[in-house]
């Protein structure tokens, strides 16, 4: 069953064409990962998904959905006297949640005290990142909108962010749809992957998506990735 | 104290409270400064009611709705951030009010005065301060969304732009309350002073509120004993106040 269906999605920026004529169907459950080279309009596509950008074309989400956003990086002011618990409260106010929720979503999420009660500008790359995925589950979101995680962390809490998400989806049955750079973090978690660069170049399985000729295609160069250890890793030649 | 210097210091302490409370939003905004340059455009409307001799507040509180709508509408139509659209305004207003304010009432103008109010206009003042309660009461969740990420708020359904409206409104109605006894050079002091201290103070958003208002009445309080004991301005000596409270905060400093 269908949870998306996109057609002829086109946004422009003034006379600039960031996303042309796209068509995208997303399953209930389904794991799609969006890549592609800089400026290839990803970020956008979110945006557009969430409403919060113009577009032309159609963007139709099944009833029912509840969606959960986490943006690709935010500045958060280190003057700002705002801790998670803040945000988590303001934002289970607007949503009139009960509060058991906030405490049920910060368990999921392992959120530490120490995280909770911290000033938001104060927290780590990994810390915020964490914090930015339990103020997206709340509100019990059955779709979430990732949008590269953990484009600014480490490779351990990048693997710790890949494992939360893959938990939350299996505990939680919810639809994923990630941004990333890292195609093997594509290769090992997307059930679905779409190559985007103006216009969509791919559609199909990791394995249909991530071949060379269509890397080439999408990036100008080639791509490969490499394991060692338990994870891949991916390189430009 | 008579009846309406009973009402006056009421007013002037809710006032305070208003002026913490909204200054702790325009602090995590970063726009403090902006309630400094704000109280200005004022002051156009101020000297033309000295001129024409019709209640001051009257005359401030229209230039300053009408300077904060134009300020909106410069930000929405060309995008200029919210502080160069204040300057913008700012410089216009100074110059107008300058040229219109009978010079014998320009330093009452810029500094304020503890003036002797009606019942009526304690009502009036008591509705605008409930006014303030309730707007921050309904929109703190979405100021402090909006305040942390603009886009994330965008996403979880808040109107930014009728939610900077808003804000900007409440943030003039603020001023006008303390314009009376503080005047248009201070009155934006008490807006940036508490919530600077409050935030040497504490990191998390409710205490950090708390202490801002609190500090706001405090300096209003205590500025107004020493300032009838001492035989000195109102205006200036709550700034002082406050401003001695901020000094002692900075050897308390949180992260």
């Amino acid at each position: 069953m269908e949870v998306l269906s996109i057609k002829n999605l086109t946004v422009k920026f003034d006379s600039q064409t960031v996303i042309e004529n796209l068509n995208l169907s997303v399953e209930w459950g389904e794991n799609l990962a969006v890549i592609g080279p800089n400026g290839s309009g990803k970020t956008v596509l979110l945006k557009a998904l969430l409403g919060i950008i113009r577009y032309s074309g159609e963007v139709h989400w099944a009833s029912g959905v509840k969606i959960g956003y986490v943006p690709q990086k935010i500045d958060a002011d280190r003057y700002l006297p705002v801790n998670l618990l803040d945000l988590m409260k303001a934002k289970s106010e607007i949503l009139r949640l009960d509060k058991k929720e906030t405490k049920s979503v910060l368990e999921t999420a392992e959120i530490s005290h120490k995280v909770l009660s911290t000033p938001v500008g104060h927290l780590s790359g990994g810390q915020f990142q964490r914090a930015l995925i339990a103020f997206a589950l709340l509100g019990s979101p059955n779709v979430i909108l990732f949008d590269e995680p953990t484009a600014s962390l480490d490779q351990l809490s990048e693997e710790r962010i890949y494992e939360l998400v893959s938990n939350l989806q299996k505990k939680r049955d919810i639809t994923v749809l990630l941004v990333s750079h890292d195609l093997s973090v594509v290769s090992q978690y997307a059930t679905k992957v779409l190559c985007l660069n103006k216009e969509r170049i791919c559609y199909g399985t990791p394995a249909e998506a991530l071949r060379p000729e269509i890397l080439d295609e999408l990036y100008g160069r080639h791509q490969k990735y490499y394991q060692h250890g338990d994870h891949k890793h991916s390189s430009n030649k | 104290m008579n009846i309406s210097d009973t009402y006056s210091f009421i007013l002037s302490l809710l006032g305070a409270a208003a002026a913490g409370l909204v200054g702790g939003f325009a602090l995590m905004k970063r726009m403090t400064l902006a309630g400094d340059v704000i109280s200005h455009i004022a002051l156009p409307g101020l000297g033309l009611a000295l001129l024409l001799k019709f209640n001051p507040l009257l005359g401030g509180a229209a230039t300053l709705f009408l300077g904060t709508f134009l300020i909106w509408q410069l930000q929405k139509k060309t995008g200029l951030a919210t502080e160069t659209a204040i300057g913008v305004m700012f410089a216009a207003a100074v110059a107008v009010g300058a040229l219109v304010t009978p010079k014998e009432d320009l330093i009452e103008a810029l500094f304020g005065g503890f003036e002797r109010i009606s019942a009526w206009e304690f009502a009036v003042g008591l509705i605008a301060i409930g006014f303030i309660a309730f707007f921050i009461a309904k929109y703190k969740n979405r100021l402090v969304l909006s305040f942390f990420s603009p886009e994330l708020a965008t996403a979880e359904g808040v109107n930014l732009s009728r939610v900077n409206l808003y804000f900007l409104l409440i943030f003039s109605l603020t001023i006008i309350m303390g314009l009376q006894f503080l005047g248009a050079l201070l009155v934006g002091a008490l807006i940036i002073i508490p919530a600077a201290t409050a935030r040497n103070l504490t990191g998390t958003l409710g205490s950090f509120l708390v202490i801002s208002a609190a500090v706001a009445i405090l300096s209003v309080a205590a500025g107004y004993l020493v300032s009838t004991k001492l035989n000195l301005s109102l205006g200036p000596t709550v700034i002082s106040v406050a401003s001695i409270i901020f000094g002692v905060s900075l050897f308390i400093r949180q992260k």
